[in-house]
């Protein structure tokens, strides 16, 4: 316990730094292309697209042909294990025109979640086996990030103390290994919306959630200046009556980071959950100008609400490539922009408004 | 694990950040005049006065009724038990002697250290024996923070697991007790500079215990905006033969702190331990000049080295008075300077020395 076996050189932890650093630069984000075969299978079928892997390549090669604009507010795109090595229609690999723009390329790591006997109906996350190994192959390949999504439910009685810990544990665990192979770790502890829950409630879960999961990863010796969080939002649950504005909400997220995430973590990259386009970005926005001070960059990694028009516009016809392309350009600027605090929204509300209702943080 | 069951109103969670924001403001830090009779013991030694009741009481009027100005560098001052009932020689009671010039009164609550048994030679802190009734007594004499000290040092074989998790548990008690009555707990977890160890091995300890710190507060559902941290700086044993710059100590101190310290903590109020007045004010302005963002205050909590020029001055003669208090408050100014990086030591160069150093905060 008192002695250092320092898990990486000075070199090493420069290198995680700058990565990490230009992912977060700025009014920059993170696009979530991971999605797997299954999950594409839901996305495709909702526009009456057949899930095939030339529909999924077809699919990725809108949003990676998008043009410079996006160098200003992509930082990352997360692959999934099939995307990282298809290639364009000219024969362009996608890997190499994500980095052609300057983009960082990250990769899904996890294998999805498996129960944990015992609980009421809780699951940890696998995908450590050879993770060391498939880490060194895909920074060869390319990659200089990977994520890790672990999920916890609210329920009257979970997450369990259990669910908690092992799945804190697991994600330091992955956090390491990336670490020890030239990978930035994301690391996602999902908490999911579903429930009747209010916002407090939320709020009390991830502050205990993201203690834990801090804790692992100094137990675990995770240089923390070289990964990036990936939390939800602290939002009501999705049946909740009670209705709360973007202010409440930035207010009781931005507090439950300040009392959990320490200063040396570059940056935090939300998920959208099931958030909407336009109210995961008027989200952000408020967040971003929430009056607690926030030593780390606010940031997006979307995967939905970046993609749900783009989808809708293409609906798998090759003329409509191009504006589907745009309505994705579209989103990633207004994200740009909300990671900045500088989006207005789409013209109903006022900033100032905004402004008036952060108040009495002292009830958070 | 899943339901709030709040400890603290928003009317206390307000109560205790306001009392926290006006120790720590800007510019100002603590003047620890706690030390208990035996300690006063040895200061009083040194300068050939004999240890009595009277004595005591003098020395410590001549600080408190130093001018009211001092309250610009000064925001909380902390008592031993028997200071807190005792009077200047106009008869009016000490608490109100610092209240009326606008600094807060803050009471040490531990009673010492007990010997963890199968561990070597490592302690954990007693106290917690009617604490509640103790602060609330405190609270109505005038005290509206406390201090709890907790003891760890470093060896080959310490501090142990056990003994980081103890002393963790035992702050956290304290803390939690201390709100529930109305008083700002300051944390105190000191790692002891005894020891040849160098300046790597102080921070890799120093990240470990804070870590386990902040994981038992979030634990004990302690209110972070109303605490403040009273850390040792990261600094190389007394007998270590390497030697460091204030630059050195500087990043290793504030690296650690962005490791482990919520942005939620109002204020860090260095311990002095060992270091003379001078090195200890050197050394504070050093972190306030870092660039390094610091979304905490980083003030000083200081006994020794903000007294020691004023007991030698006074050396238990009436006549010295005003000399002593010169010497009070000409440390206090400096402190106070510190706080703001606006110390100027004569004959040094800064910033830019500062400046090219920050690039080597990899190795930290």
């Amino acid at each position: 316990m008192t002695h250092q076996y320092p898990a990486l050189t000075a070199e090493q932890k420069k290198e995680l730094s700058d990565i990490a650093l230009r992912i977060v630069a700025p009014g920059k984000g993170i696009l979530a292309a991971d999605e797997s075969v299954g999950h594409m299978a839901k996305r495709l079928n909702q526009i009456g697209v057949e899930n095939t892997e030339e529909n999924r390549r077809l699919y990725r090669q809108i949003l990676f042909s998008a043009d410079s604009r996006v160098k200003k507010c992509i930082g990352g795109v997360i692959f999934f294990h099939e995307t990282m090595y298809q290639k364009a229609d000219d024969g362009t690999p996608f890997v190499q025109m994500i980095k052609d723009k300057g983009i960082v390329v990250g990769i899904k790591v996890d294998k999805g979640v498996v129960p944990l006997a015992g609980t009421d109906g809780e699951t940890t996350t696998q995908g450590l086996d050879g993770l060391s190994e498939r880490c060194a192959q895909y920074k060869k390949d390319g990659a200089d990030f990977a994520k890790w999504r672990c999920v916890l439910k609210i329920s009257d009685n979970t997450p369990s103390a259990l669910a908690i810990m092992e799945n804190a544990n697991v994600l330091a665990r992955y956090a390491s290994i990336c670490q020890q192979n030239g990978i930035v770790p994301i690391v996602e502890p999902e908490i999911l919306p579903d429930g009747d829950h209010d916002l407090k409630r939320c709020q009390y879960v991830t502050e205990k959630v993201l203690a834990a999961v801090y804790k692992a990863l100094s137990d675990h010796h995770v240089y923390l200046e070289g990964t990036l969080l990936k939390p939800n939002m602290v939002t009501p649950g999705h049946s909740c009556p009670t209705k709360y504005s973007p202010e409440e909400i930035a207010m009781a997220t931005v507090t439950a980071l300040r009392r959990t995430v320490p200063p040396a973590v570059p940056g935090v990259t939300f998920l959208s959950g099931g958030q909407s386009e336009e109210e995961a970005s008027i989200n952000l926005n408020a967040i971003n100008t929430c009056p607690l001070m926030r030593p780390w960059a606010l940031t997006f990694s979307y995967g939905r609400a970046l993609q749900a028009s783009a989808l809708s516009a293409w609906r798998g016809q090759q003329d409509n490539a191009t504006a589907a392309t745009e309505e994705f350009v579209k989103r990633a600027e207004v994200n740009g922009l909300a990671a900045l605090g500088k989006y207005e929204g789409s013209g109903d509300d006022s900033g100032a408004a905004g402004q008036s209702l952060y108040v009495a943080n002292h009830a958070y | 694990m899943t339901h709030q069951f709040p400890a603290l109103s928003p009317e206390q969670k307000k109560a205790l950040s306001d009392i926290a924001q006006r120790i720590v403001a800007s510019g100002k830090g603590i003047l620890a005049a706690d030390e208990s009779v035996g300690t006063m013991g040895n200061r009083l030694q040194r300068i050939n006065v004999e240890n009595t009741e009277e004595n005591r009481r003098a020395f410590r009027e001549i600080l408190f009724s130093s001018d009211a100005s001092i309250n610009q560098s000064i925001g909380g001052v902390i008592l031993f038990h028997e200071t807190l009932y005792q009077k200047d020689s106009n008869g009016k009671p000490f608490p109100a002697l610092i209240k009326e010039k606008g600094i807060v009164v803050g009471i040490k609550l531990d009673k010492g250290t007990a010997p963890l048994a199968g561990t070597n030679g490592e302690t954990t802190i007693q106290g917690l024996d009617g604490l509640a009734e103790r602060c609330a007594q405190y609270k109505k004499d005038g005290a509206d923070f406390g201090k709890w000290r907790a003891v760890l040092k470093i060896t080959s074989t310490t501090p142990s697991q056990l003994a980081i998790q103890e002393n963790a548990n035992t702050l956290a008690r304290y803390a939690s007790i201390c709100q529930q009555n109305g008083l700002v707990p300051i944390v105190e977890p000191e790692i002891l500079p005894d020891g040849d160890h160098d300046l790597q091995r102080c921070q890799y300890v120093t990240e470990k215990v804070l870590a386990a710190v902040y994981k038992a507060l979030n634990d004990h559902h302690v209110y972070l905006e109303g605490t403040l941290l009273k850390p040792n700086m990261v600094m190389a044993g007394h007998s270590c033969p390497k030697k460091y710059t204030a630059q050195d100590v500087a990043i290793a101190t504030v690296t650690t702190l962005l490791r482990t310290v919520p942005a939620a903590v109002p204020g860090i109020c260095f311990l002095s331990g060992g270091q003379s007045e001078e090195e200890a004010s050197v050394n504070l302005n050093a972190m306030n000049q870092l660039s390094l963002p610091k979304p905490w205050k980083l003030t000083f909590s200081y006994g020794r080295a903000l007294q020691a020029s004023a007991l030698a001055a006074w050396v238990g003669k009436n006549e010295n008075k005003k000399a002593a208090q010169e010497a009070f408050r000409k440390r206090a100014q400096i402190n106070g300077l510190a706080c703001r990086g606006q110390y100027v030591v004569a004959g040094k160069t800064d910033t830019a020395a500062t400046q090219s150093l920050f690039t080597a905060s990899y190795t930290y």
